[in-house]
């Protein structure tokens, strides 16, 4: 039984921990065996920190025996790699980072390290996060576990396929416009993307630093609840992070919605979503009502400019955060020549991949003179529209229940040569990004045998209506069980 | 009204040499194509009325964060200059800034 513990959910690891039946030691040694096994295929990983998680699981063993430990002590966990684990190579599966090490953590690990977590290694990921499919990595692309020759989607492509294949048990994503919830869609995990500012952003390499937040990627609802309640809370060292009193979000598991008000915005059911996918999760709201909620088809008139005000402020907000990166201070630096300028453009020409450049691009030009009003301004005012859309809607309803993503799993290099295509796999996932506001992607079923994920969004910090709502609807299928045949 | 959008070679080049990106005469033709289809299709964004409407930078409504202001254990000198490319008696080395 041991050699399957790579299997377990996070609470099942724990329970199994605590009454002493197999040590972090035992299960740290599965996940790395799994990975040994699946990685040449799935390549969900940019590196395995194989010693450094068998050195952790070992002093996690000790707390376990004395009985000084959390939920999450002595289990392994993968980190998407643009988020700042000390002594280890951050790269953004980029070569600009070439060589960087960052010589402190990010918040979050410093929380899961402080209950003697296991890290087993950085997660692949479309580089600096910009992508939907991570085909950007400038390592590798990722493999979807339920059918290799598919994307895994992306950004955060490299967490939702470990977790899916089993190679650690659950994972942390960063999510800007999609980025962690669209991968969980396409890998069958449960992917959840807090309200802007409840999960502190220090450590985390900024891409569009007013919609960039960190969630969990996990087996099922449950466990989501288990690792936001160790990475949630306020940070003085990230200025955006809120002030909020952190509740138990596992007591929000609870199997009872009698009486939920679930709007239905028919505008994510639309052409661009293949009705296969819209009826799966009509399936999903008939279960849901069967609970005792009340589903009702609604409007949000705004959402069809989310896309195009998402692809201005992104790249305009990335455009300024990374023009950090010269060669200077760390990272890949363009040798053999004199001129400052030019050595900075040959860094810049060489270091980043097409996708980056793309969206430095696209955002100096958005904030260039004679069309900031044009682009940037306009953005920023049809996304307070946008937010009105929510609070309306959050007037009527307690939650709004959507597809993740407008298809399933894409083919590798089906879109890869095509942007705007790329961009509209984000369609689904993008308003409530720019509206701050939660969202949960869960498993509800499957089209041709891939996975489809249901969006359940709530008002700002709404985390515990998402949890009990997916929670439920979880009880009630077994969608979450279903594991890919590697 | 915007006229349908078609970037010039030119306007590729000047936002490049602001981007500050080293690009050969293919990338930049690759950039004029898609950055003039991606453009089109912010034109969407013309439709809307916002003459009454707030912009608005930041979904979270935390504004002038203040603290104490307490000595603490900044970074150390050494780790911070470990990652540089290139440094120099404990500072980083670049290229000359000013022409001679």
């Amino acid at each position: 039984m041991k050699t399957d513990l790579y299997n377990l959910t996070l609470k099942e690891a724990h329970d199994i921990l605590a009454s002493r039946q197999a040590s972090s030691v035992d299960l740290t040694a599965s996940v790395l065996d799994r990975i040994d096994s699946v990685e040449g295929k799935v390549k969900a990983f940019v590196r395995v920190t194989r010693q450094n998680a068998m050195d952790m699981a070992k002093e996690a063993d000790k707390n376990l025996a004395n009985g000084s430990y959390s939920q999450i002590t002595g289990i392994p966990l993968q980190l998407k790699d643009n988020m700042c684990y000390k002594g280890i190579p951050t790269t953004c599966s980029s070569y600009m980072l070439e060589g960087f090490v960052p010589h402190y953590s990010a918040t979050v690990v410093d929380k899961l390290q402080s209950q003697q977590a296991v890290i087993v290694g950085k997660g692949n990921m479309d580089e600096f996060a910009m992508g939907s499919s991570t085909e950007n990595s400038a390592f590798s692309k990722t493999y979807n576990p339920w059918d290799l020759k598919r994307v895994p989607g992306g950004s955060s492509g490299g967490p939702a396929a470990a977790v899916s294949a089993g190679e650690c048990i659950y994972s942390l994503g960063s999510d800007t416009g999609g980025s962690i919830r669209q991968p969980a869609s396409l890998c069958g995990v449960v992917g959840l993307k807090p309200t802007y500012g409840l999960v502190s952003r220090y450590g985390l390499v900024a891409f569009a630093s007013s919609l960039d937040q960190i969630g969990p990627l996990t087996k099922n609802v449950s466990d989501c609840a288990i690792v936001l309640n160790q990475i949630a809370g306020h940070d003085y060292r990230d200025s955006t992070s809120i002030q909020h009193k952190i509740p138990n979000y596992t007591e929000a598991l609870r199997s009872d919605i009698r009486g939920l008000r679930i709007g239905v915005p028919k505008e994510y059911y639309s052409d661009g979503t293949d009705p296969e996918i819209s009826k799966t999760i009509w399936t999903a709201l008939k279960t849901l009502e069967a609970q005792g909620a009340i589903v009702e088809e609604t409007t949000l008139p705004y959402t069809d400019y989310a896309l195009a005000v998402y692809y201005i402020l992104a790249p305009a907000e990335a455009s300024a955060n990374l023009a950090r990166y010269d060669g200077v201070k760390y990272g890949f630096a363009y040798d053999g020549i004199d001129d400052m300028w030019k050595t900075m453009e040959k860094t810049k020409q060489h270091g980043f991949g097409p996708e980056v450049k793309r969206r430095i691009m696209l955002g100096t030009y958005a904030l260039s003179s004679g069309y900031y009003d044009a682009y940037y301004m306009k953005a920023q005012k049809v996304r307070t529209l946008i937010i009105q859309d929510f609070q309306n809607a959050f007037n009527k309803y307690d939650v709004l229940i959507t597809p993740t993503s407008p298809s399933v799993a894409f083919k590798i290099g089906e879109k890869d040569k095509d942007p705007v295509q790329m961009y509209k796999s984000d369609l689904c996932t993008i308003p409530p990004s720019i509206a701050g506001i939660p969202a949960i992607s869960i498993p509800c079923g499957f089209v041709n045998n891939l996975p489809v994920g249901m969006q359940i969004i709530a008002k700002h910090l709404g985390e515990e209506t998402i949890l009990r709502t997916a929670y439920t609807y979880e009880q009630s299928t077994n969608w979450h069980t279903m594991r890919p045949p590697l | 009204m915007l006229s349908s959008i078609n970037i010039s070679t030119e306007e590729v080049q000047k936002i490049a040499q602001l981007s500050r990106i080293g690009m050969t005469e293919e990338e930049i033709e690759g950039f004029r194509y898609q950055l003039s289809l991606i453009l089109e299709n912010f034109r969407v964004l013309e439709n809307i009325d916002t003459s009454d409407t707030e912009p608005t930078g930041h979904s979270s409504s935390v504004s002038s964060v203040m603290r104490e202001d307490v000595a603490g254990n900044p970074s150390d000198h050494e780790d911070i200059l470990a990652n540089a490319p290139q440094k120099e008696n404990g500072f980083f080395r670049v290229k000359a800034v000013l022409e001679q």
